[in-house]
């Protein structure tokens, strides 16, 4: 097998894009199924053809090159790759153990906007397999903690070194409003007015950067390096993705964002039903989970299982993730289920889909290689046993960048030794 | 440990510890739990309690006040019954009358002012229970004002007992009824080696713990292995599980020893009442085999010692809790009788959780062991059924099939046997007590929804009558009405 190369490009403002798949010289041909490209309606008995790790072509009337290598998906369900847009994995193996453990950084009082998260990402995690097992190609790995948390990036799931998976950093800046009693800040109103000085003095800093360098500014309200991966934010292109439940709070968010020109996420949200409209409006996406109707504090009273829903029927952009207990780690792959329990609150089918694959790739930045099949796309494609998001589904073939990536996980060589009594290894001979 | 999305991440460390909590209580001075019921003769020479009565123990001194509702007989018919007790029956009908189940079959014939339920496409299953939950000794909406859980001044606090810590208004309690729960087991957590008496409850609003008891259910033990009592009490030990151990055997040790002064004494009562001591009677209550031990216990080697401590002193284990690493000793579970309360996929976020797979009930099951799936949380509790259906289907994969027959077993009559209740709820057989959920489709599809639920013949919850919804009085006020088609 040849190994894909990605070139990483550091572009101008400290973006980095991986921008090639090339190398992967192989052509698939996924055919017979009902493939969901998401960007497009689904198409019975369809073809998604796989070139150098590209789709190539989409659709009923695939013309099927003699070379390809086949895989007969009759019967089966395809549809891109899942898109998981809030964990940890690759930065955090075992919560408990701290040493694993790199997705808060330490910051100054509470403002960590200079942490890239993603350079701790340790590619030999073990949690990798399970997620990409189970469908999801791409995840988004967010920094957590303070009031500016740090630099989310979006990684695929490729087995291979930290530059292969990149496939964008950052992808937004992560903030926590509200509840978040951080190192710099104890009430509601001192967490907006920091805020709004720290964006306020980004722009000052980003106009007076020599000044600043002769020391010739009034002191900012943030380190250099903070407010210096804060300026594609308060250019309005990156976004500013903000950990809010309360409604009262997002609705304090929005006005800010709005008075600063900041592109806004909200995450969380579980009082986002409660100003969808305005969210809907403002064309703000909402990352919401599916399985929380707990007033769990009282930023969440209003908590309720089918705000995706609610949220979707308002017209708002709508990403799915899991937010149930144990979730993160290797239950990134529960977010299939998540989506199944949206519609089973009232999300339709096909915007469930959407809202883990289209829709966080849009949100992100990267819907131009990931999150639906179109030619041109990498090719992360799943092809499923059925209905993906129910118990009795398998993903069957798992492509990322055209290349099949389903290995057995640590959990998978565990069942395999103990699936017979007395297990494997106790047995003469093993 | 419910994760709050916006710090989703930090949690699973607490879920270790917040998740298996305790609960502290100084009933100040009532009576105490259980003698055999031949000694149960004796205490009919005891003062009545009240002035005196004290000096010796009662064996109920929170009694239940719970009475079932008044009900219609109902009959729901041309459903899918999945029993728990045998076979599925497909166009069956099931008829609650007076609390109990009174009739199951293909033709069950109803009184005329019976409540009819039309279950077409539908399916009936026996109440669901789960056997580890914190409702009520961790409240929402938390904080430290709620967290009543864990009593944490000493490794072993046998003396207090997780009812008194329980917040009837406890939002969380209505959701679990609307998700089909009706039978909780609430457990102190798990800081402690030995962490106190459990309560069995039954999901129905009340002003007070004691109108939520489930009248005759006998008390559960908590005990906890591994790393969270060694973390909590690192500074003043036991640090080390090897100082686990040295802990639970000296508290099993005094035990016996009250055990026989009290035993002697209510055979005898030769001079005076032996001095009373809280956390003792319940220990002693243990080896006398009324109260059922619950033992959070992750990894296989441990589970391996506590059966060994259990044998030494002569008590046995009802069922391992959490136990990712069961299906490395189901074998072994197996032979003993003891059963593993699970999760299909939690697991990792500790070092003792490593080792956890999802087909874990599944080949638990298959390896002769009574498998429950349990929750220790209140968003899983809402669905142990879509986790049994994960560990069927990732059963399927390794070659290990469950029938549904079976797995619907790992949330109703498994965990009914756990609490030694077995013979009251946990099957749709006739004369069980009438506690039955209607699903929109199966149970074990994502797509399902609970649509009816009745506790004792009464209707309890129904999803298309959003004004009857249980609300507790927390609600009032802070939760916005109504929780739409979403409870």
């Amino acid at each position: 097998m040849m190994r894909e190369r990605l070139a990483r490009v550091t572009i101008a403002l400290g973006f980095i894009v991986a921008t090639s798949t090339a190398g992967y010289a192989q052509t698939v041909a996924i055919t017979g199924g009902k493939v969901y490209p998401v960007s497009g309606p689904v198409i019975e008995n369809g073809t998604v053809l796989v070139r150098d790790g590209k789709i190539v072509a989409v659709g009923a009337n695939v013309t099927v090159p003699n070379d390809a290598t086949r895989i007969d998906a009759t019967g089966k369900w395809v549809t891109p790759g899942l898109i998981n847009a809030l964990t940890s994995l690759g930065v955090a193996e075992i919560n408990a153990v701290q040493t694993t453990v790199d997705r808060s950084a330490r910051g100054d009082s509470g403002i960590a906007a200079s942490f890239p998260v993603w350079e701790g990402i340790n590619p030999a995690s073990t949690l990798f397999a399970p997620a990409r097992n189970d469908g999801v190609t791409s995840v988004v790995v967010v920094p957590t903690g303070g009031l500016i948390a740090g630099q989310a990036a979006v990684i695929d799931l490729v087995p291979g070194t930290l530059s292969d998976m990149l496939n964008k950093a950052p992808v937004a800046m992560v903030a926590q409003f509200g509840d978040a009693r951080d190192g710099g800040s104890n009430a509601r109103g001192e967490q907006y007015a920091r805020l709004k000085e720290i964006l306020e003095d980004t722009r000052t800093y980003a106009r007076r950067r020599s000044d600043f360098d002769r020391a010739q500014t009034r002191p900012f309200a943030a380190r250099r390096a903070d407010l210096e991966a804060l300026i594609p934010v308060v250019e309005g292109r990156l976004p500013l993705m903000v950990n809010v439940d309360q409604a009262s709070d997002i609705d304090a968010i929005m006005r800010l964002a709005n008075e600063q020109n900041v592109k806004l996420i909200v995450v969380g949200g579980a009082e986002s039903w409660k100003v969808a409209a305005r969210l809907a409006a403002a064309g703000i996406p909402v990352v919401v989970g599916s399985l929380n109707n707990i007033p769990q504090s009282f930023s969440t009273l209003g908590a309720r299982q089918d705000a995706a829903a609610l949220l979707q029927r308002a017209g708002a952009k709508v990403v799915l993730i899991g937010n149930g207990s144990g979730e993160e780690g290797f239950n990134v792959r529960n977010l299939k289920y998540d989506a199944g329990v949206a519609v089973a609150y009232g999300l339709p089918w096909e915007a469930a889909l959407r809202a883990v694959t289209l829709t966080p790739a849009e949100m992100l930045g990267v819907a131009n290689r990931i999150g639906s099949l179109q030619p041109g796309r990498d090719a992360n494609v799943v092809v499923w046993s059925g209905d993906p998001f129910e118990f009795t589904t398998r993903a069957e073939h798992v492509l990322i960048r055209g290349r099949e990536v389903v290995s057995p996980s640590r959990q998978d060589e565990l069942m395999q030794r103990y699936k017979s009594y007395p297990p494997a290894y106790r047995k003469p001979g093993n | 440990m419910r994760i709050p999305i916006a710090v989703a991440f930090a949690a699973a460390t607490i879920a270790g510890l917040d998740g298996c909590a305790p609960a502290q209580a100084t009933s100040s001075t009532q009576p105490r739990p259980a003698a055999p019921t031949t000694r149960a003769r004796a205490d009919t020479n005891r003062p009545a309690p009240g002035a005196g009565g004290v000096s010796v123990p009662n064996a109920d001194p929170f009694p239940s006040t719970y009475v079932a509702p008044p009900s219609r007989a109902t009959l729901i018919r041309d459903v899918t019954i999945m029993t728990a007790a045998g076979p599925t029956i497909r166009n069956g009908s099931v008829l609650l009358r007076d609390g109990k189940i009174a009739a199951v079959g293909t033709t069950v014939s109803a009184p005329a002012d019976a409540d009819v339920i039309d279950g077409r496409g539908k399916f009936l299953t026996p109440g669901v229970i789960d056997d580890h939950s914190h409702l009520g000794v961790y409240a929402a909406p938390g904080g430290d004002a709620l967290s009543d859980g864990n009593e944490l001044t000493n490794p072993v606090t046998a003396n207090v007992w997780a009812e008194h810590s329980v917040w009837p208004q406890d939002p969380q309690f209505p959701r679990a009824l609307a998700s089909g729960v009706t039978t909780v087991q609430i457990l102190p957590g798990s800081g402690n080696l030995i962490g106190g008496r459990s309560v069995v409850l039954k999901v129905v609003p009340s002003a007070s713990v004691q109108g939520m008891k489930f009248p005759g259910a006998k008390y559960g033990l908590k005990m906890a292995c591994g790393e969270n009592p060694k973390r909590v009490y690192a500074q003043r030990g036991p640090s080390t599980r090897m100082g686990n151990v040295a802990g639970y055997r000296a508290a099993w040790i005094q035990a016996e020893a009250y055990r026989r002064r009290w035993d002697k004494w209510n055979a005898d009562h030769e001079g005076d009442a032996p001095q009373r001591d809280l956390g003792l009677e319940t220990l002693a209550e243990v080896l006398r085999g009324n109260i059922l031990v619950h033992n959070h216990c992750y990894r296989a080697d441990e589970m391996v010692q506590m059966i060994d401590i259990a044998k030494e002193f002569g008590y046995k284990i009802r069922s391992f809790h959490h136990g990712v690493e069961a299906y490395k000793v189901a074998d072994r579970l197996g032979k003993e009788g003891i059963s593993a309360s699970l999760w299909s996929d939690w697991g990792g976020f500790k070092m003792e959780a490593m080792d956890g797979v999802r087909a874990n009930l599944a080949m638990v099951s298959a390896a002769g062991a009574r498998a429950i799936v349990h929750s220790d949380d209140p968003s899983g509790m809402q669905r142990l059924n879509h986790d049994a259906a994960k560990a069927m289907a990732a059963g399927e994969q390794i070659g290990i099939h469950t029938t549904e027959d079976e797995a619907i077993k790992w949330f109703t009559i498994n965990p009914a046997w756990a609490l030694g209740l077995d013979d009251k709820i946990g099957s749709i057989e006739v004369g069980k007590n009438a506690d039955v959920v209607l699903w929109s489709g199966s149970p074990f599809s994502v797509y399902s929804r609970v649509d009816r639920v009745w506790i004792d013949g009464a209707a309890a919850y129904d999803r298309a009558n959003p004004a009857s919804w249980w609300r507790t009085d927390f609600e009032l006020g802070n939760v916005p009405v109504p929780n739409g088609g979403a409870r």
